[in-house]
């Protein structure tokens, strides 16, 4: 079964409590043909493993790149992703939508 | 965000209630709010409006952009009567995601060999919905075209302002449901919320087909239109 939103929240608090360092990414604005809607939501350890999606595949391994980051130092990141990034040829949506994503740690 | 946060927006979920985290944008500060803070919250407006429509997103306030998660409870459906119809729309329902549970008093019926995979109470609806709390994120279908069964069901649906309400039957047996309940003071309005003949007309034949029928009127009242709670306001 797919992941729903239940299971990506319940999920990143059973991995806080297990002690984990977590990063939680939300989908916050879109504009296009973005493949997941506003409020999707995608978990990631620090190990790297992370359940439910942004975006459908397109750009999730930029965001668990950056989610590191945000799991180190603790600070709350926007990512922005689309066809006109500068980032498109390595993280892009090949639908031509754009989508900004706030990435934030679990304290 | 917090942990705490965290662990009360999961409880929110599990027990139906609706909550919004509001995260300002700059900075990250965050707040939980539920129905019972909203009034005293500053965005209490926006949140409230993204309560009724179920759907997280941005609000600018002064300058200030915050994002809420919304949080509603998921839909579930209520399905009186384990008959046909019922065994074809419990797969169908799970696949769709929704969460469904049968109800019926007739023991030879509601027996788990026939509703493999699927809650089926063995009991009477006055007995089994107060406990369940339905409320405007339920779905009722009644199937059993039985006033003694069907027309408790629905009256409870209606006070709870269930977002669909269906119940099968044909126009003469919706006619004289419709008599009985505006008999105990439902008015035309509140009736007017059962949808029936049950299902979008497909022209479905078989059980399977008027499940799809059925599972498709819930989607439409669920995505197509405002909650019913909230056409009334």
């Amino acid at each position: 079964m797919l992941a729903s939103d239940d299971d990506i929240l319940g999920q990143a608090e059973v991995w806080a409590k297990q002690g984990r360092g977590v990063a939680l990414a939300t989908v916050v604005e879109t504009w296009g043909s973005a493949p997941r809607p506003v409020g999707s939501h995608l978990a990631i350890d620090a190990d790297g493993h992370f359940l439910g999606s942004v975006s459908g595949g397109c750009v999730e391994g930029e965001v668990v790149t950056e989610a590191m980051d945000v799991i180190a130092d603790g600070k709350p990141r926007v990512l922005e992703f689309g066809v006109a990034d500068e980032t498109a040829w390595r993280a892009g949506l090949s639908c031509g939508g754009r989508i900004r994503v706030y990435v934030e740690r679990i304290d | 965000m917090r942990s705490d946060l965290l662990a009360q927006l999961n409880e929110a979920r599990r027990e139906r209630r609706a909550a919004v985290l509001v995260t300002a944008m700059d900075g990250g500060a965050q707040r939980l709010v539920t129905p019972a803070t909203l009034s005293s919250d500053p965005l209490a407006d926006q949140i409230d409006a993204a309560l009724r429509s179920g759907k997280s997103g941005l609000v600018e306030q002064e300058g200030a952009s915050f994002f809420l998660t919304v949080q509603v409870p998921p839909v579930r459906i209520v399905v009186i009567g384990a008959v046909h119809i019922s065994q074809a729309l419990a797969p169908m329902a799970k696949l769709a995601g929704f969460d469904l549970v049968i109800v019926d008093p007739r023991t030879a019926f509601a027996t788990p060999e026939r509703f493999p995979d699927v809650p089926v109470i063995a009991d009477w609806p006055e007995t089994v919905l107060p406990p369940m709390k339905i409320d405007r994120y339920t779905a009722m279908a009644c199937f059993t075209h039985d006033p003694k069964i069907d027309d408790i069901a629905l009256e409870q649906a209606l006070r709870a302002e269930c977002f669909y309400i269906g119940a099968l039957g044909s126009r003469k047996t919706h006619g004289k449901r419709l008599e009985r309940l505006q008999a105990k003071g439902f008015t035309t309005a509140d009736t007017d919320r059962i949808r029936a003949p049950i299902g979008l007309d497909i022209g479905a034949v078989t059980p399977a087909e008027i499940a799809v029928s059925v599972l498709g009127e819930i989607i439409l009242a669920l995505r197509k239109k405002a909650l019913r709670v909230e056409v009334q306001k």
